[in-house]
């Protein structure tokens, strides 16, 4: 058996799909913020590797595969954004300049808390693309040198976080229009603040959706000019 | 066939944004490219939404998992960033934050302001 999994390309790419499947029948059953698909399923192939004793790189043979989708799939999210190209005519201004100013006090940000914390480059250079939907996050990140693993990882938290604490925050903060509420959660924390912006309201949702692409591009073209800031 | 033919299509257009991403020396990704050549061709109608919809949304839905993988590559060098896990997780809370409010803020204040143009 531990010969056939040593050998499989498959069996890295089926534990990574049972798991993910695991994650959102869970999310499903128990709705809490905090049970991510991602993470459980993440935390379900740690845990499974670590009991069977099986190496990453044995389990990663599949995982490339995986990977290879990745740029396909990132290229489709111009699908979601064609749907909302209307709404986001009627209100480029508002939408624009609340993205832009929240991509940049992100990288801004980064920047002030890494030298804080005395960061290498690699570090900083991880981070940078935190906010922005991993397909890209991940890409920029290898761009201007990054570790991948510590970008889904910071991804990831980011995505969480914030879809458990953007409504909290926006209340806060006053933060009124839909269409505000739902830029700041999507710019925030991407796909996984989408989720939450989409349960909120159709506008939300959209102008989440919207955020994902736009604050991607925005810190595709001003991440490797802040890389540069910290080397 | 359908099926064939949007997969094919989705790679066409990704390889058109790797092709760009060789030629033109920018820190853009291959996938970025392949985005907007979607969205260009998608709002020109060269390319009608029937004719990648149903592969382009398998791959969105199918796009989280992709993500696995190097996540759980976190365990080969996380004794090598043990050290910096707190401040990560410290910087992800703060500018997640920061990021909401900035965002809201202005958009809330442009919209507004537009309106009481609009008055």
């Amino acid at each position: 058996m531990r010969e056939v999994i040593n050998n499989s390309v498959y069996f890295g790419v089926a534990i990574s799909l049972i798991s993910y499947i695991i994650g959102l029948m869970v999310k499903k059953k128990f709705k809490y913020n905090i049970l991510n698909p991602l993470l459980i399923a993440i935390i379900i192939v740690i845990v499974i590797l670590t009991t069977f004793d099986i190496d990453y790189d044995t389990y990663n043979q599949g995982g490339e595969y995986i990977n290879f989708l990745l740029t396909p799939a990132t290229v489709c999210l111009a699908i979601p954004l064609y749907h909302q190209l209307d709404l986001l005519k009627k209100n480029f201004k508002a939408i624009m300049a609340g993205i832009l100013a929240g991509s940049f006090s992100n990288l801004i940000g980064i920047f002030a808390l890494s030298l804080m914390f005395k960061f290498t480059h690699e570090i900083y250079a991880s981070l940078l693309p935190k906010s922005i939907t991993t397909a890209i996050g991940l890409a920029v990140s290898g761009e201007i040198g990054g570790i991948p693993t510590i970008t889904v990882v910071s991804i990831s938290l980011t995505g969480i976080s914030g879809n458990v604490i953007g409504e909290s925050v926006c209340k806060l903060f006053r933060i009124k229009d839909p269409i505000s509420v739902g830029l700041a959660l999507g710019t925030a924390s991407h796909a996984v603040g989408t989720a939450r912006a989409l349960e909120l309201g159709e506008i939300e949702g959209a102008m989440s959706s919207l955020s994902i692409a736009v604050a991607g591009l925005i810190t595709v073209v001003l991440a490797p000019i802040f890389a540069n800031f910290l080397l | 066939m359908k099926h064939i033919k949007q997969f094919a299509i989705i790679l066409l257009i990704t390889f058109l944004g790797e092709s760009l991403h060789k030629f033109i020396s920018l820190p853009i990704p291959s996938s970025i490219y392949g985005l907007l050549i979607m969205l260009i061709c998608l709002q020109t109608k060269i390319l009608k939404l029937e004719q990648v919809k149903e592969a382009g949304n398998f791959l969105l839905e199918i796009m989280p998992v992709m993500f696995i993988p190097s996540a759980v590559g976190l365990i080969k060098i996380w004794s090598s960033i043990t050290n910096v896990v707190i401040p990560i997780v410290f910087v992800v809370l703060f500018t997640t934050i920061l990021v909401m409010v900035t965002t809201g803020k202005m958009a809330d204040f442009i919209i507004s302001r537009n309106r009481g143009e609009d008055k």
